[in-house]
């Protein structure tokens, strides 16, 4: 074991060493230097000041239209452009049909278990307040229903969400069509085969009994294979580009497909790790799981629906520079803050908390670029029902972030470590973050994928308010909560079950909260499957694209 | 950025640090460190117990990492001294957790030694501690009309007790209640030895 490591340190400097210079040869070079026209990348020449949400009624768009960017589109266009910009929008037609079976499989797959770990979130709270409920079989104790719920919405949902959108976007990012979607679509069938699997094995009683890393061994390594088949796409795409400039989204999404399958496996490979160290491990693998995996898929996909919503181009491209090299340096450090005053190495848990602390700068980097791209136009938040989703993750993915900075600070540590306040702060990365924008992409992208409008707007609004109302009950009484049951925790004059008892009226909140929330992901499944088996007997006509859309915009 | 070997080469360079930082050096630190003498390894019985312990996820609700008071009133509630790297050097998978719906357990075998007591807290949690929110694990024990002479009878105040027949743990639930009375971290260490936080 002394080599393995040992060799693993020399590589780990080599690779250190070999990149710096790589850097500088890049900063040389001007590899790293932008203007203006890489934040307009993403659109047609001509087409900046034109929204687009497939999401919407033809009406509705022209409203979005007119708010959006603040007029009722241009006149003053000779025909010769026009004809250019509806030859590139036709294009663009194209590069959509090239991911549809791949943005199908896996965003077809994440609504599934979506709902699945909903539910099984749902008997988890239901059973801290009622611990008698469900208790005849081992299946359905509250460790494994509470694991199976995590593993449901993080690997079958989250992950597949977001990998959905991914691959979706990079043939619009790169201009060009999706290589090798067969290799994604073998993707998908080995993750879900994985967490399906998977999740038998936890409701079973085989685990590996790492947070965040329960699924066996065994069943992982299908997990780690579907992830990197879904690199592959990427990685031919990105040879086959049409762009000069890549745009950000595209960073934050090779970065998050090259990190996953390297922190898997190195969490995963069994019989290496012992004691705390293995504890170490973990929290390094369950915080970079958020911190590189699933915050660049959400902020990759907002920084795209935003801008291309609204027909704006992002507010400065280097400050989102600064935001996706910051936030790959200080979020995969941060791990550690999740054993301050463990029984681990004192100075590993510095390095974290430093680091959690320093996360201030790439987000607010990323949240004020986002801000100051939708100032002044907040009322397309009205319209369209994708930027409202997509904003509102960003602006909770601040929140969020700050807070979590907030938690690593020792003193603020100390009341809220082990309480539910903890929960509800996963709950606002994961949901209110990045959920929200997941849920908005995907209004966004259906219309595209399946060539067919979303049948019924007001289930849309419905879903909206359902989950923004039910995670608002959620994370305001789970907050508050978790804040008494620390205070309780740390009275010595108080008996330990003073803070079991506190906490009841806000566990009952929780699962009233969730309860929206599952209504609301219901509703959102319902309309999927609808839209998606084409059932709906009202119709407002086939999606517009390309010289129709812009006809009609203007 | 228009090369994408910037980004593959910058993202990796990010995560190679990271995983220096936080899992080789510490590796390094710690794989020196030998187990204190008044440990004892697991007991084939306490191993099962163990996995039992992890596969019902016990964890996700009970800490085995009672802190310092300067963090919190651990020792007082009777949880025990600051816990170090080398008290876990049997432990595989860690058990740390981040939670305390209940409480810390690391010491549990020396607060709550009595066999009666935890078995009869594993079938009902709140016939010994009213208010408690822990499952019940009425699937680790048997309802019999007629226990037999090896049998280990639960005993349970009248109310939490089956109209007829005598509760018996299983094998697997004596296993459990064995490795719960084996966490007993009480022999003394020395927290600068092990560069560890006190």
């Amino acid at each position: 074991m002394t080599l393995t490591i040992g060799a693993l340190l020399a590589l780990s400097f080599l690779i250190s060493v070999l990149g710096l210079f790589m850097f500088l040869w890049a900063q040389m070079n001007g590899l790293m230097r932008a203007g203006p026209d890489a934040s307009e990348v993403i659109f047609a020449k001509g087409e900046v000041g034109l929204v687009e949400d497939p999401s919407l009624s033809q009406m509705a768009r022209a409203a979005l239209q007119h708010v959006g960017s603040g007029s009722s589109g241009r006149t003053d266009d000779d025909a010769a452009q026009r004809a250019a910009v509806s030859a590139e929008l036709e294009a663009r037609v194209e590069q959509d049909r090239s991911s549809r079976a791949a943005a199908f499989a896996f965003l077809t797959s994440s609504i599934f278990w979506l709902l699945l770990g909903s539910i099984a979130g749902l008997i988890a709270s239901e059973k801290l307040t009622s611990p008698d409920f469900l208790t005849g079989s081992a299946w359905l104790t509250f460790g494994r229903m509470r694991t199976a719920h995590l593993n449901m919405v993080i690997y079958g949902w989250a992950s597949m969400a977001g990998l959905g959108i991914s691959l979706w976007m990079l043939p619009r990012l790169l201009k060009t069509h999706l290589v090798g979607e067969h290799y994604a679509v073998w993707g998908a069938a080995l993750w879900n085969a994985g967490v399906a699997a998977g999740v038998v094995a936890i409701l079973s009683g085989w685990t590996d009994g790492l947070q965040w890393l329960e699924i066996p061994w065994q069943i992982g390594i299908l997990l780690a294979v579907g992830g990197a088949l879904c690199a592959m796409p990427l990685l031919l795409t990105l040879r086959q580009r049409n762009v000069h400039h890549l745009y950000v989204s595209v960073w934050y999404i090779s970065a998050a497909l090259l990190w996953f399958p390297i922190l898997y496996v190195v969490a995963k490979v069994p019989h290496v790790h012992f004691g705390v160290e293995q504890a170490l491990v973990n929290w390094w693998y369950a915080h970079n799981v958020l911190g590189l995996w699933l915050t660049p898929l959400g902020l990759g996909a907002a920084y795209y629906f935003i801008a291309k919503v609204l027909g704006r181009p992002i507010y400065s491209y280097s400050l989102s520079l600064v935001g996706f090299w910051a936030l790959a340096m200080f979020y995969s450090q941060a791990g550690i803050h999740h054993l301050i005053g463990g029984p681990v190495p004192n100075w590993v848990v510095s390095v974290s908390v430093v680091q959690s602390v320093m996360m201030i700068i790439p987000v607010l980097a990323v949240g004020l670029n986002h801000h100051m791209t939708v100032v002044g136009h907040f009322a397309a938040l009205k319209y369209s029902p994708t930027l409202r989703f997509v904003v509102l993750g960003a602006a909770l993915y601040t929140l969020v972030s700050l807070q979590g900075s907030l938690e690593a600070v020792p003193f603020f540590n100390r009341l809220v470590h082990f309480t539910q306040y903890k929960v509800a702060h996963a709950h606002l990365g994961l949901y209110g973050f990045f959920s929200m924008i997941m849920f908005g992409s995907i209004y966004f992208v259906m219309p595209r994928v399946l060539e067919r409008e979303w049948p019924y707007p007001n289930l849309v609004s419905l879903h909206f308010w359902l989950a923004a109302i039910g995670f608002g009950i959620y994370f305001v009484f789970l907050t508050t909560g978790g804040v008494l049951q620390g205070i309780d925790m740390l009275d010595p004059a108080r008996p330990f079950m003073d803070s079991v008892k506190v906490l009841t009226p806000y566990l009952l909140a929780r699962t009233l909260g969730g309860a929206l929330m599952t209504a609301g992901h219901i509703v959102f499944a319902y309309h999927f499957f609808v839209m998606a088996l084409n059932l709906a007997p009202r119709r407002s006509g086939r999606l517009l694209f390309g010289s129709a859309r812009l006809a009609e915009a203007e | 950025m228009t090369r994408s070997l910037t980004i593959v080469i910058g993202a990796l360079i990010m995560l190679a640090m990271a995983t220096l930082v936080l899992v080789a050096i510490p590796y390094r630190q710690l794989e020196a460190e030998t187990p204190p003498v008044a440990l004892k390894p697991y007991t084939l019985a306490e191993l099962r117990g163990r996995a039992t312990y992890v596969s019902m996820g016990c964890v996700y609700c009970h800490t085995q990492q009672p802190r310092a008071a300067a963090l919190g009133p651990d020792a007082i509630r009777g949880w025990g001294r600051p816990s170090v790297s080398a008290d876990y050097a049997y432990d595989y998978p860690h058990l740390l957790g981040v939670s305390r719906t209940g409480p810390d357990l690391f010491n549990i075998g020396a607060r709550q030694p009595s066999i009666d007591w935890n078995l009869a807290h594993l079938y009902q949690p709140r016939s010994v501690t009213p208010g408690s929110v822990m499952p019940a694990y009425p699937f680790f024990f048997k309802v019999v009309a007629h226990p037999g002479p090896n049998d280990k009878v639960v005993s349970l105040p009248p109310q939490f007790a089956p109209t007829a027949g005598a509760v018996v743990a299983t094998d697997e639930a004596l296993d459990l209640v064995a490795y719960l009375t084996s966490l007993d971290h009480t022999y003394p260490v020395t927290p600068a030895a092990s560069g560890t936080s006190p």
